[in-house]
């Protein structure tokens, strides 16, 4: 009697890539953020990284302990979710609220919906936002950034300050219409400005995501689209070195390469992302330009998670010879 | 040309094989041929235990309109007729041949007198030729057209599966026979061109045949980018000549044949030598076998005669595929045979044979954006699991051609196929409902209208 073979439905070959490969392109492509984080904020930014990647990645394989579900940390999705949050914060961030921000953003949002690919929207986001509202004084500390990132090396905090005292940001100089005090444009896109950690640095976000579009992660569509509504939108108003100072200030690029590009909470067509790009663009201009925050990103960007699966609907593909019935 | 190309993967080719001539195989020590190996009608045994067949006698007549006949592969004695087992379910006769090893033809092969068109579809008929590149429907009912309704006839010589080389094989060695065939069909319908699409990953075959068909009218090489699943028949003609098979419509309904280069160079075959269906060019490959090559075998071989030929395996096999990775189909066991449309063995060791499981969906769309006919697998596939019918008729699930794109592509593992094609059956049902329904109230209305008359 013989062995008995495998059979299976075809097809019985498989792609290379898969989740955790895709995942770990995602940390691939933070990398020049985190660099810049650490060149602009000093040490304590790979600090308050680490901090949030070790407390997802806990967090995750403690509740799916709990719950007796199987673990997924080895697909790397909770350490680029904490790590996008840790993006988002300042640096003088205190630990224990970067907890709650992991935990709020693993737990509530993610594992609660059913886990990887069924929450609505976007973990790491959501945290931020909750931290915002909670400790608004703490996420709005911003703590001045090394104007010569090479002197930031080998520091704890930026060399400028010793304490992290309140500095304006770009966002809220624009707020008055026009960059103010010794902020340039090319400032702005190295990003050697007051921020969250991994927002600052339009260049190195841009490094990412050209990245991620050549190793066919994020298709470029909603990136694009959400840039280039802002800065059309911010042309309109207050013309072109307005319009540039917009789209490099605050967290566009970082919201527009790695937030608004999560897969499971934004549509899954072309025409469906390009959509879900302008309407973020749309809402952060409607946000920085008459809300009374300064920045709207990620508010915009939960706006449009929610709109997500009606945007899906209109913008279903045709299949092709399909007849209507 | 300005044809927007359909999606698709980059699978891996493979091609360990193009460049190795076809071995023929001598005749094992017994065939065992099915009475069904085409869509339709199974044909019908016409040999008794016991008798003497030479190769190309007839044994199975066809057994109505859609079918066709059946020839011995190999001369000797016919042992006895038993019940197979098919593995796509169901059973068939198979005519048990033991072989006497000398290979006699059959005296009565006979070239057939073509003249005209139904000449030609009379011995395209008589040749036993089904559709070779892949399901096996019968080619004459599919030839059997009004000319006049016929704009393009394109030869699928994309042979986009990997590791599967023996059409270009037939293409580089029967190339002759081939271009004489797109001729001939030039001739009988008249169209405005025979195309052969070829994907550009055989460079040689492309060039052999340009050189033929240089010196035809009406008869050219279309290259196509290497691109799975570019052979898929409506791919194929999409890409070719830009018109779109609407759902539930043939080819033809948009003036389009299309023809499987193997299946024209055995009809060439025919007419020219009276010489019908009894071997198949196949291609051995996979990482258990031995040696990899292409081999002639007689149809009826036994998947462990022909593995046996090629010189054995090189690790046990623990899955065997007829045909190409992406749509062909694991078999149990090495007892199968060789059909009329295998053009593939391949024998998967332990490692290829096993599939890495699935994990959650994570909505990524890359099986959206490389389905050929613009579905939404994922869609689908939740549509299917929260068991909504009419959302699976929306999504349109019974125009998937099952190539295997969204399967291959999907980062998550998730057995998209299998899903579409369990989700077909849910849909049937829902729609024979629907009608059986819609029946019921047009008899009730009818019945009312007739009682207040
Ligand atoms: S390719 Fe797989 S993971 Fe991605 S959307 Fe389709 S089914 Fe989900
Ligand atoms: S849905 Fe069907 S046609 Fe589309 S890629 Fe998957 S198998 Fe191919």
């Amino acid at each position: 009697m013989e062995e008995m073979m495998y059979v299976s439905i075809s097809p019985h070959i498989r792609a290379k890539e898969d989740t955790r490969s895709i995942m770990r392109d995602v940390l691939i492509a933070l990398c020049p953020a985190v660099v810049a984080s650490v060149l602009i904020f000093g040490f304590r930014a790979l600090l308050v990284e680490a901090f949030c990647v070790v407390c997802c990645v806990a967090l995750e394989l403690v509740f799916e302990r709990i719950c007796k579900r199987p673990s997924t940390i080895g697909d790397l999705s909770a350490a680029v979710t904490g790590l996008i949050l840790a993006l988002n914060l300042p640096v003088s961030i205190p630990l224990w609220q970067a907890l709650v921000g992991c935990a709020v953003a693993i737990v509530v949002v993610k594992q609660l919906f059913g886990g990887i690919g069924h929450n609505f929207a976007n973990p790491a986001m959501t945290g931020r936002i909750v931290m915002f509202l909670a400790f608004s004084s703490a996420m709005a500390t911003w703590a001045p950034a090394a104007t010569n990132p090479a002197a930031g090396l080998g520091s704890w905090y930026s060399p400028a300050t010793v304490d992290a005292v309140a500095t304006a940001t770009p966002l809220r100089y624009l707020k008055d219409g026009a960059l103010g005090g010794d902020y340039t444009i090319l400032r702005l896109f190295l990003g050697t400005v007051g921020g969250s950690l991994g927002e600052t640095s339009a260049l190195a976000l841009l490094i990412g995501g050209c990245y991620l579009i050549y190793r066919k992660v994020i298709s470029w569509h909603t990136p694009v689209a959400f840039i280039c509504t802002v800065f059309v939108l911010s042309l309109l108003k207050g013309g072109a070195s307005f319009a540039a100072a917009e789209i490099f200030a605050g967290g566009l690029f970082l919201g527009a390469i790695f937030m608004a590009t999560d897969y499971a909470t934004t549509p899954s067509t072309s025409a469906g992302r390009v959509v879900f790009g302008i309407g973020c663009g749309l809402i952060t201009c409607l946000i920085r330009f008459f809300g009374s925050y300064p920045e709207g990103v990620s508010f915009s960007i939960l706006l449009m998670n929610i709109l997500t699966p009606y945007i899906s609907k209109w913008t279903m593909s045709k299949p092709l010879g399909g007849v209507k019935q | 040309m300005g044809i927007k190309l359909l999606p698709g993967v980059h699978a891996p080719h493979r091609k360990n094989t193009a460049d190795m001539e076809p071995v023929r195989m001598p005749p094992p020590a017994v065939v065992k041929i099915p009475m069904s190996m085409n869509i339709g009608r199974p044909a019908t045994p016409i040999v008794k235990p016991g008798q003497k067949v030479a190769v190309g006698e007839k044994i199975g007549e066809a057994g109505g309109f859609v079918s066709s006949p059946i020839f011995a592969s190999v001369s000797g004695t016919v042992k006895k007729i038993e019940d197979v087992l098919l593995f796509h379910g169901g059973t068939c006769p198979a005519v048990v041949i033991e072989s006497d090893g000398e290979q006699t033809l059959f005296e009565g092969l006979q070239a057939p007198e073509v003249t005209d068109f139904d000449s030609f579809i009379n011995a395209v008929a008589a040749s036993g030729v089904v559709g070779l590149g892949g399901a096996g429907f019968p080619t004459a009912v599919k030839l059997k057209a009004d000319p006049a309704k016929v704009d393009f006839i394109c030869v699928n010589g994309a042979e986009c599966e990997p590791y599967i080389t023996a059409d270009t094989r037939t293409m580089l060695d029967n190339s002759e026979r081939l271009v004489k065939g797109m001729r001939m069909l030039y001739d009988y319908y008249k169209p405005e061109h025979v195309w052969i699409g070829i994907e550009d990953n055989k460079p040689k075959a492309i060039s052999r045949l340009k050189e033929l068909a240089a010196r035809i009218d009406g008869v050219d090489v279309y290259p196509l980018p290497a691109m799975y699943p570019q052979g898929g028949e409506k791919v194929l003609i999409h890409n070719i000549t830009g018109r779109v098979v609407p759902e539930g419509k043939l080819p033809l309904d948009v003036g389009c044949i299309v023809v499987n280069p193997t299946t024209l160079v055995t009809i060439v075959r025919f007419i020219e030598t009276g010489m019908p269906l009894v071997e198949k060019v196949l291609t051995v490959d996979g990482s258990a076998i031995k040696n990899p090559q292409n081999v002639i075998v007689p149809i009826g071989t036994s998947l462990r005669d022909v593995a046996e030929f090629t010189g054995g395996f090189r690790e046990p096999p623990k899955k065997i595929i007829m045909g190409g990775p992406m749509m062909g189909i694991a078999v149990p066991g090495l007892d199968e045979v060789v059909i009329k449309n295998t053009n593939a063995l391949l024998f998967l060791n332990a490692k290829d044979a096993v599939l890495p499981e699935p994990t959650p969906c994570i909505k990524c769309g890359r099986c959206i954006a490389h389905c050929p006919l613009h579905l939404m697998p994922a869609d689908i596939e939740t549509a299917f699991q929260m068991n909504k019918p009419e959302d699976l008729k929306a999504l349109k699930v019974n125009l998937c051609m099952e190539c295997g794109c969204c399967s291959y592509i999907c980062p998550a593992r998730r057995p998209l196929v299998q899903t579409n094609k369990l989700a077909k059956g849910v849909l049937n049902a829902y729609n024979a409902k629907l009608k059986a329904d819609a029946e019921k109230k047009a008899a009730k209305e009818a019945a009312g209208k007739e009682a207040s008359a």
